[in-house]
Order: C-alpha cells, then structure tokens, then sequence
C-alpha cells in the first residue's frame, strides 16, 4: 500500500490547527496548505474534517465542490467520500461550500497540454504534473471538460478515509480501546460490545486531537457504494418539484429584475425608457454594462418593462451577416492563420499527388447552448458585502469580477453555489452575475434576483464555435492510406478566457481536439489547425472543439473508407491501434448486428471519436420515409475505466448522444445585422420525444485512467447519424444543421 | 382576482393578462412549474387546470378559472403520485428543470388514458423539452406508471 500513502502524503499536507471547537485539515496548495474555507465560523462541538467533511450536532455534511449542472456530480462526489466514511447516502446533505483554492481542480491539467490521451510517455505524464502547478496556483475551480471524476476519484476517497480514521482515534480515545478493534458503519464507530458511538457525537473528540492522515484505501471488491446502482440524492426533489434552482430564490424582501441588452454586442448610444418606466411595477430601469436594467416587483412586470424600451443600439464588433463568417473561415485556410500541426506523419504531399483522391469540405454553425433554465442571479449588496446565489461552474471568477464591481475584497463576496437547470457550458461565463451586480448595487440592503428572459439568453449567449473543415485523403487497394485535414474555427479559449482577463498564449489545443489525436494508422496523415480571427465572442459548448472536429473528422474518414469500398466498421478497425478503442468499436458492431441485413430505405452508420481521454462509439441505424429520416436505433459504447454509478452513467450516454444528434438536426444560431436570428425553441427546437431513438448503452472499464462521460458521447454523433444516412438514402451530408439537406420526421 | 390553487384559494391583485405562470412563481410562490421558453414551446411550466395539462406561461390571469394543480399539489416527496414513483424508480431526472412539466403532462395524460401505446406515449409527451436528453427515461416511467395506475 505504499503508493496510497504516497499519494495521501503529498495530496494532503495534513496538519491540525485547533481553535474553538473545530480542527484545520488544511490542504495543500502549491505545496503551501491553503487554508480549509469551512473553519470560518465553526462552532463548539463541530468539526471540519478536511475541507470536504463538515460534523456538526446537525448532522453530516460533506463538501461536493464540482458543480451540478445535472450531471449527477453531487450524488458522485458524495459517494466517493462515503465509501471510505462508511455513510449511507441517506445520511449526509451534500453542500458544494464556499469558493475557495483549497478545491482547485486536479483533472484541468490532463487536456491542457499538447500530448494524446493515449500517450501515457514519461515527457507526457510530465508535461501534464507541470501543467499542475499553475492550476494549482490560480486556484482554478472550474467545473467543466469532463474533469469532475479523474478530479475527484482519488481525492474524495482519501478525504473519507482520513475522517474515518480521526473519527476511529477519537472513539479509541473515549472508550479507552485500541482503534484495531473499533469499526465502522452507517455513521457510527462500533465497539466490541456492539455498542456504537456516533459521528456527530464523536466530532468535539475528533477536532482536539492530531488527525490520522497514514490510511489505506480499501480496493474495489470492499466497495458497498462505487460501481453499484445508487439512488441519486437530488431525484426525489426533482421528481417532486421541490428541487430548488437558482430562478426560484427568493430571500426576504426580494425585488425581481430583467435585462434588454444589445444583441449586437455593440456599443448602447441611448435609450428611451420613458413607456417603460409608467409600467407598473417598475421600480428602476438604469444602464448596465451592454444594455439596461430593469427591477420590479415581479419577473414578468420586469421583462415587460424592458420590452418597452426604446433602446439605440451601436453596431456588432464583428461581421454583421452570415455570409461575411463563413467568408472569414475560408479565408484563414493559409499559413498565416496556421494554429498547429501536431499530427504530421508519413509524407502526406506524396500520398495525395497520385489518383484516387478524395476531397470534401465540411461546415458546423454557431450552436446555443440554451440550458433549460434560463440565467440568473440573485445579488445582496451592503456597503460592506455581496452575498451572490447563483448557478455558475467558475465560482471564483464570478467572486472576483463582483468584487472589482462592487469595490470590495474577494473575501467579502460570499458566492453560494445552486443546482443548475442544464449549462452544457452556458455557466462558464457570468455576465449574469456581474449585471446582478450592477443593478444590486443601486438598491444596497435589497436583494435582486435578474432572470434573463429566454430570448435575452439567447441573444446573449456565447456561443458554440463556427466551424469548417478541408479534406483530401487517399485509398489504395481497398484501404485508406492518406488523410489529411485542415479545421479553421476561432479559438474558444482565447474568447472564453479573455472576458476573464486571462490571455492564453500559443496554439489552442480545441481547434483540432477530436481530430489530431485520433488512434489511427494512417500511413500518411496530417491535421492541422487554423485559427480565424475576428468572429463573434464564443466559448465552450459541451465537447467544445471535438463538437464540430469529431463530426469533420469520422464523416470524412468514413467518406474514403466508401471511396476504397472497405467496410466501415472493419476498416476502422483495421486502422485503429489503441485497445480500448477497439474494444468500443467492437462493442457497437456487436449490439447493432453489424452486416446484418437492413432492408430497403434503411441504413446504418458507425463513428468513432476519442474525446476527453474516452474513447466512444456509436452507430446509428434510420429509415429513409416518406415523411422523412427516421432515427430508429443508437447503439453506443465508452470506456471511462472505471464507471462510479451505472445508472448515472447510462442516463448521461443516452443523454450525449440525444444532445448530439438534436443540435445535428435542427439547431443553428445565424446572425443577421449582426444579431442572432434564433431567439427561442421555436427557431432552436432540437429533438422532441416522437424523434428519439431506442438507444443501447454499454459502458467499458479498460482504460488505464479514470474518466468523465459528460462530453464524450456527444462528438460522435452526428458523424454517426450523417454516415448512416449516407448508407440509406446515398446522400452524404457535409454541412449541420443536417435539416437544410434532408428532412427529418 | 380569485385563484384556486392546489386546494387553497387565493386572491391576487395582478394585471388580467399576466401570465398565470408569473401569478403562480412570483405572486403565490410556487416555485414547482418553471420558466423556460414564455411561448408555450418547452413544456416546463406545465400545470393541470381542471385536471386538464395546460402551459401556463400562455394562460391569463383572468383565464385562468377552475382547480389549478401544480407539482406541488400532484403529490409530495411524502406522499407521491403514481407518475411520480416512477419517474424516482427511473431515475428519470439529469438537470430535473424540464421534469416538473413532464410529469404533470404525463400525470394528466394516465388519467385520461391509462394504457397508451408507446405511439401514443410519443404524442402525449412530445410537447415538452429536455434538452438533457433523458427521453428514454421518461417513456420507460411513463409506461410503468400506467401499469401502476391500472393495478389501481
């Protein structure tokens, strides 16, 4: 068990600081503890084991920093720290807890350095330890790309199994027995004589004495909770309408607010707000940073109001019509504009001056991300703090840009973190949040809750890249011998990143995931990236960079594998040297009955992406009718190598691949006069439930490293719908939304 | 204004063509049925009134006449609905912002029809959104909620 120790020792600077009634497990940051944020305000009697584990005489709380977007991250992380507590999940109340650097997150490092997930190398596994630190330093508690598992997975048992034994020596303590002969169980340490002395009662004891950081994580065949079907902890409530989100706060005294802000993101000359403000209700209508505030004494008096607003409205800082971004894409296919070319092998020029050649170019528009909930916040100002209640996965950007607001410190903004109504990455930026701000302090001691209407969440959103893809590849003797691939899109972290006054220098590494690093021998293959300029402000969109690359990159793939007269599936494999890629390739071919006979109008098509370290797998299978395509089947298989909650993930799989295929469908955001066109579901309607497919899940457990599914189902789905509508109907479709070539049911 | 919600009655002093919707979260503070679309497109402010499902983000306040049942008032995480167990037995639920909307679509729809077929379980519930995608999940609860219902 010495690598356990290892990795506890150097994860858990852990020494103990007691003050009043409570102990300090601090945690290491950049090898100087960070201070454990629950120690603020500890009464007697309670004790904050690590900063994951709070005892109070209330009860058990344990500390899920990853935010829940829907994802189920609350009930893994819970369970994760239960496990090695011995707690029921009907025990505990999960709280995500304060901002603070003690939870930065561990995972962020693995997708920013330029090595494949499938390189495993020394310079990699390098690379990605140094990467560590800076993430580290900032303090980056960020929940997105997949990283909540790998960030949690060793952490969370550890901080469990630390509690456990503090709780053990605590017990010892009392009942003068040496800890070998204490257990525990159900939140409780158990005594030889059957007796049992409870956690609650046991935390004054555990917070006066030294905590037992030398533990051993039990292996996977003790596990009661890890790898077995659970009960989510948040589903009664949200089966019962008693789950609350953030649009649904509402302190004492609360005023609602809505905003009308310039669709363009453009300048605001002026406004008249004089119907507006004799609307009643209204309280105050002010300019905000992009726009102009309306507060009212209800949601939709607010929204009305600023309906009412005669606003003058400066131009967009960028094209104003469609036509212009995609001019602005195919030009930045030039050297000038060339972001990387990480993937370069065998002498791609030889191969595609002979015959047989392929060529193809590829579109993916904007895309909203429209979580269901609309944004919102809900912003106490005094003269002396900010309390913000708020959906957001960057709960210390949004304490910091409140702070510069509000002309305070960051430790006197008190960000409480909600349950979120979907994100797909909507939650990553929060101008919400600073224009909650704004208006908040205008009406100091009086809390304002600003819910953007569902057209302003639209036209304010920022939103998913645009994107286009060149190929030209090669066949011969039945095989695919060259591919290569050129992908121009605007970099979305230099967008995102920048409203965070961040710069991110060098090559970012989402023009060409889901592409450059795919595990395929191709003898002669190249991707490259190109980074166009001067588009519209975006930022990341579930999968990010593989959400249009691994569409790009399986279709054209699949469009030579058909030039070379290869079988889809068998020549993927063929090309494919990575085992648990192969693996998830073989799995759908065997749920589908890969070959098997189909019928007229009916086709089947497989697509393959590695993304976030998963490799996944999907096919397809529709009929071609008269009312149009008809998405009959989804088959699809992901190795995450170790899967925390099966019926968790079986929900998020269908759930990527519906998200995938809905956006491939239908969904397109387009500017005009430099606004989006597509204001609301009517125009963004994605997959109804008449459209959804039967879909079959099989989740494998064979990579070497823990992974995240959040993402990984969505890029190769629409790949795998375009290719199995090229097998019924022969029609090959290179553009989403895949409605302005055929239709849909 | 008169309103009669989940067995109570309440009197409003609300503007005839606020949307019910804004009466029930704002006004009477029940947080159950969600604001989502405003156009009648995503289902999530789903309410029964008269036992009929109906968007209450498209109902006027002065419209609104007859028994309004929200999520609050269909069952309770201590006395649930039949549509309710079920959607808990699968865990239907991913972000759970759409699910009050379904299940009081689904709920009004067992009591009109209580042995769909998977056809007519499409129909019924293809008015609402789920932009997490848990689709598969909510035909499998619907359906079992209709075996539980017909058991009585």
């Amino acid at each position: 068990m010495g690598r356990i120790k290892t990795i506890a020792r150097r994860t858990f600077l852990i020494g103990s600081a007691a003050i009043a009634g409570g102990v300090a497990f601090g945690y290491v940051m950049y090898k100087r503890p960070a201070a454990n944020p629950l120690l603020d305000g500890l009464e007697d009697g309670e004790a904050a084991l690590t900063p994951y584990v709070l005892i109070t005489p209330g009860g058990i709380t344990l500390i899920t920093p990853h935010a829940d977007k829907g994802q189920g991250a609350y009930s893994m992380q819970a369970a994760l720290i239960a496990e090695e507590l011995d707690l029921r999940l009907d025990q505990i109340k999960a709280d995500p807890g304060p901002p603070s650097p003690a939870y930065y997150n561990t995972a962020l490092s693995q997708d920013a350095v330029p090595f494949r997930s499938t390189d495993d190398s020394f310079i990699a596994e390098t690379s990605r330890a140094i990467m560590d630190a800076p993430i580290k330093f900032l303090g980056l508690q960020i929940t997105g790309g997949s990283s909540s598992v790998p960030d949690s997975y060793e952490k969370l048992r550890i901080a469990g199994a630390v509690a456990r034994e503090t709780l053990k020596a605590a017990a010892a303590q009392k009942s003068g027995l040496p800890v070998e002969r204490l257990t525990t169980s159900d939140g409780a340490v158990h005594l030889p004589d059957g007796s049992a002395i409870s956690y609650v009662d046991l935390a004054p004891i555990a917070a006066g004495i030294d905590p037992v950081s030398d533990v051993t994580l039990r292996s996977h065949d003790q596990w009661r909770l890890i790898g077995k079907p659970m009960q989510r902890i948040d589903i009664i409530a949200k089966s019962t309408g008693t789950q609350a989100y953030g649009i649904d706060q509402n302190p004492p005294g609360m005023v609602h607010a809505a905003v009308r802000l310039n669709p363009r993101r453009g300048a605001v000359k002026g406004y008249d707000a004089s119907t507006a403000e004799a609307m009643r209700g209204v309280l105050k209508i002010t300019a905000i940073t992009g726009g102009i505030g309306v507060i009212a004494d209800n949601s939709w008096r607010a929204m009305q109001a600023a309906l009412a607003i005669e606003p003058d409205w400066g131009p967009a800082p960028y094209p104003a019509e469609m036509a212009d971004h995609w001019q602005v894409l195919e030009n930045s296919f030039t050297r000038k504009h060339r972001d990387s070319r990480l993937r370069d092998d065998g002498d791609i020029g030889a191969a595609l001056s002979g015959a047989n050649i392929t060529e193809a170019e590829y579109r993916a528009p904007y895309l909203a991300h429209a979580p269901l909930e609309p944004v919102n916040a809900t912003v106490l100002a005094t003269d002396t703090r900010l309390d913000i209640w708020t959906g957001t996965q960057i709960p210390r950007f949004v304490q910091k840009n409140a702070a510069r607001i509000a002309g305070l410190d960051t430790d006197d903004v008190h960000v409480h973190v909600l349950m979120m109504g979907g994100s797909f990455g909507h939650r990553l930026e929060d101008d919400v949040v600073r224009h909650a701000t704004e208006l908040a302090l205008t009406m100091k001691g009086t809390p304002v809750k600003l819910t953007y209407s569902r057209e302003e969440d639209f036209a304010h959103d920022y939103p998913r890249q645009i994107a286009m893809a060149r190929g030209r590849g090669a066949v011969k003797d039945g095989q695919v011998t060259g591919y290569d691939l050129d992908i121009a899109m605007p970099s979305v972290m230099s967008s995102q990143m920048s409203r965070q006054g961040l710069p991110i220098p060098g090559p970012d590494a989402q023009i060409i995931a889901g592409a450059w690093d795919q595990p395929f021998d191709i003898p002669d293959y190249r991707v490259t990236g190109y980074r166009a300029e001067g588009l519209a402000p975006i930022s990341s969109w579930r999968s990010v960079g593989a959400s249009s690359n691994g569409f790009f990159h399986d279709c054209f793939l699949d469009e030579l594998i058909h030039a070379a007269g290869a079988d889809p599936l068998a020549e993927r494999l063929r090309l494919c040297w990575h085992a648990p890629s192969r693996k998830v390739l073989e799995a759908v071919g065997e749920m589908s009955d890969w070959g098997s006979e189909m019928g007229p109008d009916r086709g089947r098509g497989v697509a393959y992406c590695l993304s976030f370290g998963v490799p996944t797998a999907e096919v397809i299978e529709v009929t071609n009718t008269k009312g149009g395509i008809r998405i009959d089947k989804a088959y699809v298989a992901a190795d995450v190598g170790r899967i925390i909650d099966p019926v968790n993930f079986d929900n998020l799989m269908k759930g990527g691949v519906v998200f995938g295929l809905a956006h491939a469908m239908n969904c397109e955001i387009t500017f005009a006069g430099g606004a989006p066109e597509q204001s609301n579901f009517d125009a963004y309607e994605g997959m109804r439930l008449y459209q959804c497919p039967d879909i079959e899940v099989r989740g494998l457990e064979t990579g070497a490293k823990i992974r995240g599914i959040g993402e990984p189902p969505v890029p190769p789905a629409a790949a795998a719908l375009a290719n199995a509508i090229f097998a019924a109907t022969g029609q090959r479709i290179r553009e989403m939304p895949f409605s302005k070539h055929i239709d849909f049911i | 204004m008169k309103l009669s919600v989940n067995g109570t009655d309440y009197e409003v002093d609300v503007e005839p063509d606020m949307p019910l919707l804004w009466v029930l979260r704002d006004e009477l503070g029940f947080t159950g049925p969600k604001y989502g679309c405003g156009i009648g497109q995503c289902g999530a402010c789903t309410v029964h009134i008269d036992g009929v499902a109906t968007r209450a983000c498209q109902v006027w306040a002065e419209d609104a006449v007859g028994e309004i049942t929200t999520i609050e008032g269909l069952g309770t995480p201590d006395a649930l609905h039949a549509v309710q167990e079920a959607w808990i037995t699968h865990q239907v639920a991913q972000c759970g912002y759409c699910q009050s909307g379904q299940i009081m679509s689904a709920a009004a729809y067992l009591a009109e029809n209580p042995d769909p077929t998977d056809a007519d379980i499409d129909d019924a519930m293809s008015g609402n959104l789920c932009r997490c995608g848990t689709y598969p999940r909510i035909r499998e609860a619907v359906k079992s909620a209709a075996a539980r219902l017909r058991e009585g």
